[in-house]
């Protein structure tokens, strides 16, 4: 049995997002004159395996949060967002 | 005890070997070595593995360590902190200088060495500035003007006056240096007041400029910076691509503006590159 956490990188605000506003650019250059602005972000899809059949889920997410800060945000221009999809 | 030099790789860097020869062509190729991260960790047979102590300092070359997944320099930054975090700071506590070039600075970004407030460092510091994309969202590749601020607080800059203005290549995605608008001015004051600022971008006039000039859209234009105590330096803008005259894209054209004496052009083609003396810096730094 493993568990399915989603794990969502985005930029926090006031931080400058070029590739989000180049695409926006993009889309209204092709005709999409509505769109009022493009944000990118990221996600990790992290398959996890719980230590025991009984793993509980705060433990997970606590697992999962020491992996935001330790490799996949950084805290000055990044906010996270961690979601279990499957259990 | 000879000088060593350690020239750290992992899969994706690229330039450990450019690095190297700078090293080289000043004489230093016995000090200089080439080490993969794991002889550092000790996953590797007996004779292979090093010890990071050994050296006295440390090169964090450009490339795209790790294939530059998650974010630049994030994957090798935690790789190290996780493996060889107590040597790096006993490393950095002894004196010992480190530099980062390109994929290097943001390493030591992501580590949280640079620009490394809080003098103490009992242990690695938290993050806190960025090296994130550039505001024009692509790969900026081509030779950028730097003026060197240092007051004489970096090593790898002793040698170059201030305000002196430096051509070196700059080829990066993720270089603007940035710090979150709530600690901006305090950050930048703090770097001011430590004489950690090293290099900023200018323009050919000299003077503070914005694109293209300023490649990325660092804040306060800012190219390099150095530790507060003045050991660790890094920068986006690659030195040992700018060691000799000729590797400035526009030498041949103006060696053949420069006069009829073919001979003598030749002959200086050798001549320094403004990267060579960061390198000639710290050797003469090490030395002493």
């Amino acid at each position: 049995m493993t568990i399915e956490v989603d794990v969502t990188i985005k930029l926090k605000h006031g931080v400058t997002d070029p590739e989000g506003e180049n695409t926006k650019k993009a889309l209204s250059l092709l005709g999409f004159k509505n769109v009022r602005s493009v944000k990118t972000m990221k996600t990790f899809r992290i398959e996890i395996e719980p230590e025991k059949e009984s793993g509980d889920e705060e433990k997970v997410k606590h697992e999962v949060e020491e992996m935001c800060r330790k490799l996949l945000a950084n805290p000055v221009i990044h906010d996270y967002e961690i979601n279990v999809v499957k259990w | 005890m000879p000088v060593k030099i350690c020239i750290l790789r992992i899969e994706g860097t690229n330039c450990e070997l450019e690095t190297f020869l700078s090293f080289k062509r000043l004489g230093a190729a016995a000090a200089a070595e080439i080490v993969h991260l794991k002889q550092l960790i000790g996953a590797v047979k007996e004779r292979e593995k090093r010890n990071l102590k050994d050296y006295d300092l440390l090169v964090i070359p450009g490339g795209f360590s790790s294939g530059d997944y998650i974010r630049a320099g994030a994957i090798l930054a935690a790789r190290i902190k996780g493996a060889l975090g107590k040597e790096i700071v006993d490393f950095v506590r002894t004196g010992n200088p480190i530099l980062g070039i390109c994929n290097g600075f943001q390493v030591l970004v992501e580590m949280g060495l640079l620009p490394g407030f809080g003098a103490a460092h009992e242990e690695i510091e938290m993050q806190q500035a960025a090296l994130t994309t550039n505001d024009s969202a692509r790969f900026e590749c081509r030779p950028a003007f730097i003026k060197h601020e240092n007051r004489g607080n970096c090593v790898f800059t002793r040698g170059i006056e201030k305000g002196r203005i430096l051509k070196m290549p700059c080829a990066h995605a993720e270089g603007k240096f940035f710090i979150d608008e709530r600690n901006r001015e305090t950050y930048i004051q703090l770097l001011e007041e430590n004489d950690q600022i090293v290099f900023r971008y200018v323009g050919p006039d000299g003077n503070y400029a914005s694109y293209p000039w300023n490649p990325n859209g660092s804040i306060y234009n800012i190219a390099g910076i150095c530790s507060p105590e003045g050991n660790i330096l890094g920068l986006m803008p690659h030195p040992e691509r700018a060691f000799y005259a000729f590797m400035d894209p526009e030498w041949s054209r103006s060696a053949r503006g420069r006069g009829k004496d073919g001979e003598k052009e030749k002959g200086d083609a050798y001549g320094d590159g403004d990267g060579k003396k960061i390198f000639e810096a710290v050797l003469n730094y090490l030395r002493l």
